[in-house]
């Protein structure tokens, strides 16, 4: 299906063998890395929490990926999951009965719909006004922890609807819901970037614009709708950072989350330069952050002190992506040749 | 003629950031008695002189069009490392000092080192810089460490009269220095020119023979600097360390420097209009502050707002000066210098 030629040529080989070592590193380090238990019918272990703390990142870097594919960039993200958890959780209230303001489902709707309308501001600045992207994300990334804040009237709500739950922590045959909810979304934009020419487009419109635009693509409505379908994809991330606490925070949900997904891209081996995306490998970066967080955990590391690794992994990561960088080695080697 | 009607332009940016702030001043004065005074003014310097020195830095790295998001989190790894070093080692503050800018400049020159010799993109790159320096905080020490050395208390507390009784902290008299030194570097060295004229078209300023890699690297050097001074300037004003402090302020930081008429696409934007756009970052937050009523969280939404405005302008002005002049610009940096 894909051949070891293009395969070994891509950078996503190298995210996974960045990955196939930070878990084999954990055979040997970590005790116990692998065991998964099966606890009420429910899996438990290190693994699925790999899997289920990185939903909300995957789900970020999914629409991301797509941004970072026409040269864009949305830093706003972080942000909007807080607009989203803010709007949901007002909208459901912090009724200790348990009784939602709203019923849940139309709750989480307009959530999706505000998250998505920030999204649309997105695009618009950067399809329409043609402002820098990392501009007119910033707008939002500035202004909508404000806005978050506002919804919730500058208070945590903790919520008591127990349906709401579902989301963030309940299980479908033995496995957290929320993987599902990345599943779904990874696949209908796997289905809609590469069973159609949508996918084709969005490379066009990022490797070469006036190229795009000569062969009859629309990029300012490509543009639009891919900052749009970040929104959304942050607005499922917000309702699923709520629910797996029960509690709107406009100053803490998701922060520092645009730069995880960001990072996630980049190590999946999309260029931040455009053009060429790869779905497959942004999800396989969110899952490098996720272990590399929860290996530092299990070595008793404080969680504070967890970014000082996680800088150096983005480095090295960095530059073996780095074409001036493997070159260089090559010469390095080379040289050792021609001396012998 | 056109030359001078596009320097006209350029500059318009900056008068538009001046009147804002004069208008909103002036609105405050109206509306608040106790809000029109020279001191006033002066607190603004004083309030907001951290994030002036932060600015000035990240106006050079965005001028030679890149970006450096590590500069909130260096402030509080400069603050940390400044205040355990003062009270944990007891070590005077003639060392420390020079320590913490070193370590700043040390690390914003080992990214610039990255980012030019192996061509990465500086979002990511300074992007881990703000990672590695947040954790680094949290080494040093978990807790906020209060600052009792006598030195930075006397600094701290010391207050120098300008105009009768009207004062400036020493801080903010930092701050100002840091401007004045960074507008002439801007304006009369080799190295200020050749920043504009990278930020102009790399491309262009490689083929006029001019130092770029060095540049490049040493203009994340100086923001460097300009993080740990700010570090520095910030624990005067608070008087403590605190792993926290500074998060988010990359992003103030660059939304002050885009206010002040500097182009995120690089080779325009000069340090008089950073200074206002910190200036009108200051008085919406006085504003919000005598209004009384309003959630502190509007100043958040209405520098996003500014934000907005200020890129619609900009946006406005680029087209007026069509693509035929950005080419010019490097040149047009180069001769000037």
């Amino acid at each position: 299906m894909i051949s070891w030629k293009s395969l070994s040529r891509s950078n996503i080989l190298w995210s996974l063998v960045a990955l196939a070592v930070l878990l084999v590193f954990n055979v040997f380090f970590t005790p116990h890395f692998f065991r998964l238990e099966v606890k009420d019918g429910h899996l438990f272990g290190n693994l699925i929490d790999i899997l289920k703390n990185g939903a909300p990142i995957m789900l970020l870097a999914i629409g991301m990926t797509l941004v970072i594919a026409t040269h864009g960039i949305d830093i706003s993200v972080g942000s909007v999951v807080a607009v989203s958890a803010g709007a949901v959780a007002i909208l459901i209230g912090g009724d200790l009965t348990g009784n939602p303001r709203y019923p849940i489902i139309v709750a989480m709707l307009a959530a999706l719909a505000i998250s998505s309308a920030a999204g649309m501001w997105n695009g618009m600045l950067v399809s329409r006004v043609r402002m820098q992207p990392i501009i007119a994300t910033l707008i939002l990334f500035v202004a909508g922890r404000g806005i978050a804040m506002l919804f919730t009237n500058s208070m945590q709500i903790w919520l008591y609807a127990k349906p709401f739950a579902i989301l963030g922590q309940g299980y479908v045959l033995g496995l957290p819901f929320d993987i599902y909810i990345v599943g779904f979304v990874l696949l209908l934009t796997f289905i809609v970037t590469r069973r159609t020419a949508v996918g084709m487009f969005i490379e066009a419109v990022g490797s070469n614009p006036t190229a795009a635009r000569f062969s009859g693509i629309n990029s300012q409505n490509i543009i639009f709708w891919v900052y749009t379908f970040s929104g959304l994809c942050a607005g499922i991330a917000g309702l699923i950072v709520c629910s797996t606490v029960m509690n709107a925070d406009g100053n803490n949900a998701g922060r520092l989350f645009e730069l995880d997904a960001i990072l996630a891209v980049v190590l999946g081996g999309t260029s931040l330069n455009g053009g060429k995306f790869y779905l497959l490998g942004s999800i396989i970066g969110a899952l490098i952050i996720q272990t590399l967080t929860t290996t530092i955990y299990a070595f008793g590391v404080p969680s504070d002190v967890a970014p000082v690794v996680k800088a150096f992994v983005v480095w090295a990561v960095c530059l073996l992506q780095s074409p001036r960088f493997r070159s260089m080695i090559a010469n390095v080697f080379v040289r050792r040749e021609l001396s012998t | 003629m056109t030359r001078r009607l596009f320097a006209g332009v350029r500059n318009l940016s900056v008068l538009v950031t001046l009147g804002l702030f004069i208008i909103m001043f002036g609105l405050g004065s109206v509306a608040f008695p106790g809000f029109f005074s020279f001191q006033n003014f002066l607190n603004l310097f004083i309030d907001n002189a951290y994030l002036l020195v932060l600015a000035v830095g990240m106006t050079f790295v965005i001028i030679s069009g890149g970006i450096d998001l590590s500069v909130g989190s260096m402030l509080a790894l400069a603050g940390m490392v400044s205040s355990s070093l003062l009270e944990k080692a007891h070590m005077s503050p003639l060392f420390v000092i020079p320590i913490v800018l070193i370590m700043g400049t040390s690390l914003g020159l080992f990214m610039g080192y990255l980012i030019q010799t192996f061509d990465l993109p500086p979002f990511i790159i300074t992007l881990a810089g703000l990672y590695l320096a947040r954790g680094l905080c949290y080494v040093v020490s978990l807790f906020t460490i209060a600052v009792q050395n006598p030195f930075f208390q006397a600094v701290a507390h010391a207050q120098v009269n300008i105009i009768g009784s009207n004062f400036l902290s020493v801080g903010a008299l930092i701050a100002i220095a840091v401007v004045l030194i960074g507008f002439f570097i801007s304006r009369y060295t080799k190295f200020g020119r050749t920043v504009y004229a990278i930020g102009g078209s790399e491309q262009s300023a490689v083929l006029m023979g001019l130092p770029v890699a060095s540049t490049k690297i040493a203009v994340y050097a100086l923001s460097g600097f300009c993080s740990a001074l700010g570090g520095i300037v910030f624990t005067f004003y608070t008087l403590s360390g605190y792993g926290l402090n500074g998060s988010g302020m990359e992003l103030d930081t660059i939304a002050t420097v885009v206010i002040g008429g500097t182009l995120l696409t690089g080779g325009v934007g000069n340090l008089f209009g950073t200074v206002l756009g910190v200036l009108v970052y200051g008085i919406i937050q006085v504003l919000i502050v005598f209004q009384g009523t309003l959630n502190s969280w509007w100043t958040r939404i209405v520098i996003g707002f500014l934000v907005f405005l200020f890129c619609l302008l900009q946006q406005l002005f680029e087209r007026g000066r069509g693509g035929r002049v950005a080419g010019r610009t490097a040149v047009k940096a180069v001769k000037a210098g």
